[in-house]
């Protein structure tokens, strides 16, 4: 049975709606995706039904909020395909990136590197540009190909005995290009150094089976996968987290306090201090269990041929260049594209006027911006409930800015 | 709405493209960004013994809106001192809804900016430039 993509647009209320006599054409899923009914539910049954703080009370509604808390981390491990106490709800995909860079950083020592690339966003730069400026760490930069993929091929050269963490997007937040994980795995393996991956725009993308990957640290954002806003994950490798000393101070992150000493409760608690965000974890862990029900197989297909769709109508718009992979093989649904002569931020707000909701600037990846020397890009990120008429309508306004606007 | 908003004045002004280049030898350049979208502006002046402005020129990496302002400044600046320059830029900032009142020509073309928030620093980034290439 092909892809349903009705079905599953229904699941999503928002996308009913009509504005200013116009359908909502979400394609900005890469700055935040829609939700479904199903996390909607969950976060109101959360609060109408057992909205308490967690681990601490006795009481009924306080078991129910620790019970739904935990069970969202179980759902959030099956997921990404490992355990649940491997697990650490963050603030966001940020914040789980800033924990790795002060707490893991802290293990470091001056001179060690940090290998980065250059189409990273501004969230797995600046962290280890703190750590540099606070422990004295070096960064490296993987520079990329004209088609927007990170290069591998100048790995060798750059991997050094002191290199400890290579961190790079798993999916780039402009090309869509997908890393070959397996080769960064390996060439890490020969120093010793350890990878963690920015899944931000993996993740919307289907379940992730993280041990194959041969990762160590793995984050992603609640509200890039179908889940509120304010919750992210941290996955580390048990031994990592173990060795790894508190993020922040508080309550729930310790063992034993007094003013002589304090001692740290384990991972995931001792990552998690104070109230954590509750109603967001249930939320996200209602959204991981819906994309693990997604026939996924039928969905990547379906957004692949939107790309397709895509880029065939855009070389038809003259002066559209795509800023990206030229082909289908190992990217996801990302597409960004300048048109010579219009600034991204005026496509962009031409087709606002189309109904088209489309994200243009530097996407918070300026290095890659400069490298390319680009103002900017428009961006088309795709979800499985966009259709092809969420497509129509993009072309139909990239081609009325080409017509009006230069 | 967005249709609205790029109306044919802002266009042809963005289009006039006046003060666009650089200048060979300026009294003071000075370039500002806008961190949230990437837009650049930077502007040369060319200053009289008395500070006002005698030639000016500007060169934009930014969207539409700013070109259109970018141009649209240079065509009142000559002649204008700082004060004179914080003057035009009250047109501007009544053109996009920030201040009351009703803007003067040039600026009066940027109305349709006042129900774009989100675009109004777009209108104000050479201001923001030529400001400090003045101070």
């Amino acid at each position: 049975m092909s892809f349903d993509v009705t079905a599953v647009r229904r699941q999503f209320p928002i996308l009913s709606q009509i504005i200013d006599g116009r359908p909502v054409h979400y394609l900005d899923n890469g700055a935040s995706a829609q939700t479904p009914d199903a996390v909607l539910d969950a976060v109101r049954t959360y609060e109408t039904t057992g909205r308490a703080n967690v681990l601490r009370g006795v009481h009924r509604l306080a078991e129910r909020a620790t019970d739904a808390y935990e069970n969202a981390r179980t759902d959030v491990a099956q997921f990404l395909g490992v355990q649940p106490m491997e697990i650490v709800f963050t603030g966001g995909c940020t914040a789980a990136i800033n924990l790795v860079a002060y707490s893991y950083g802290s293990l470091l020592k001056p001179g060690d590197r940090i290998l980065l690339s250059e189409l990273e966003h501004h969230s797995n730069i600046v962290p280890w540009q703190l750590l540099r400026a606070r422990a004295g760490v070096e960064i490296d930069m993987i520079p990329v190909t004209t088609d927007g993929r990170i290069d591998l091929e100048t790995l060798p050269g750059l991997i050094t005995p002191r290199t400890k963490l290579i961190s790079l997007a798993h999916v780039s937040n402009v090309t869509g290009a997908m890393l070959d994980v397996g080769a960064v795995v390996t060439a890490a393996k020969s120093v010793g150094a350890k990878v963690m991956l920015d899944g931000a725009q993996k993740a919307p993308h289907g379940p992730i089976d993280l041990p194959s990957l041969g990762v160590d640290f793995y984050v992603f954002a609640g509200h890039k996968a179908y889940g509120p806003n304010g919750i992210g994950v941290l996955w580390a490798k048990p031994e990592l987290l173990d060795a790894m000393p508190p993020f922040m101070g508080g309550g729930s992150m310790i063992g034993r306090v007094t003013f002589a000493e304090t001692t740290w409760a384990p991972a995931p608690r001792r990552f998690e201090a104070g109230t954590p965000p509750i109603g967001p974890a249930i939320g996200l862990g209602a959204a991981c269990k819906w994309m693990q029900a997604l026939d996924w197989t039928g969905a990547h297909a379906h957004e692949m041929t939107m790309v397709q769709h895509l880029m065939d109508g855009l070389q038809k718009i003259d002066g559209a260049r795509i800023f990206g992979p030229a082909g289908l093989q190992n990217r996801y649904p990302v597409v960004s594209f300048t048109l010579d002569g219009v600034h991204p931020h005026d496509v962009a707000q031409t087709l606002d006027s189309f109904g088209v909701a489309v994200r243009a600037g530097h996407h918070c990846a300026q290095p890659l911006m400069d490298r390319f020397d680009l103002d900017g890009t428009t961006r088309v990120s795709m979800a499985p409930y966009n259709d092809g008429s969420d497509i129509d309508a993009l072309l139909t306004g990239v081609r009325h800015a080409a017509k009006t606007l230069r | 709405m967005s249709d609205q908003l790029y109306q044919d004045r802002i266009v042809a002004l963005a289009k006039a493209k006046t003060g666009a280049g650089k200048l060979e030898n300026p009294t003071k350049s000075a370039r500002r960004d806008n961190p949230l979208c990437g837009d650049r502006v930077t502007i040369d002046v060319r200053l009289d013994g008395q500070g006002r402005i005698a030639e000016i020129a500007h060169q934009v990496r930014g969207c539409l809106l700013c070109q259109a302002s970018a141009s649209a400044l240079s065509s009142v600046a000559v002649g204008r001192d700082a004060a004179g320059i914080a003057a035009v830029r009250h047109d501007a900032e009544r053109a996009v809804g920030r201040e009351e009142g009703e803007a003067a020509e040039p600026f009066a073309a940027f109305a349709p900016v006042a129900a774009h928030k989100s675009r109004q620093e777009c209108v104000l980034l050479p201001f923001e430039a030529l400001k400090d290439a003045l101070s």
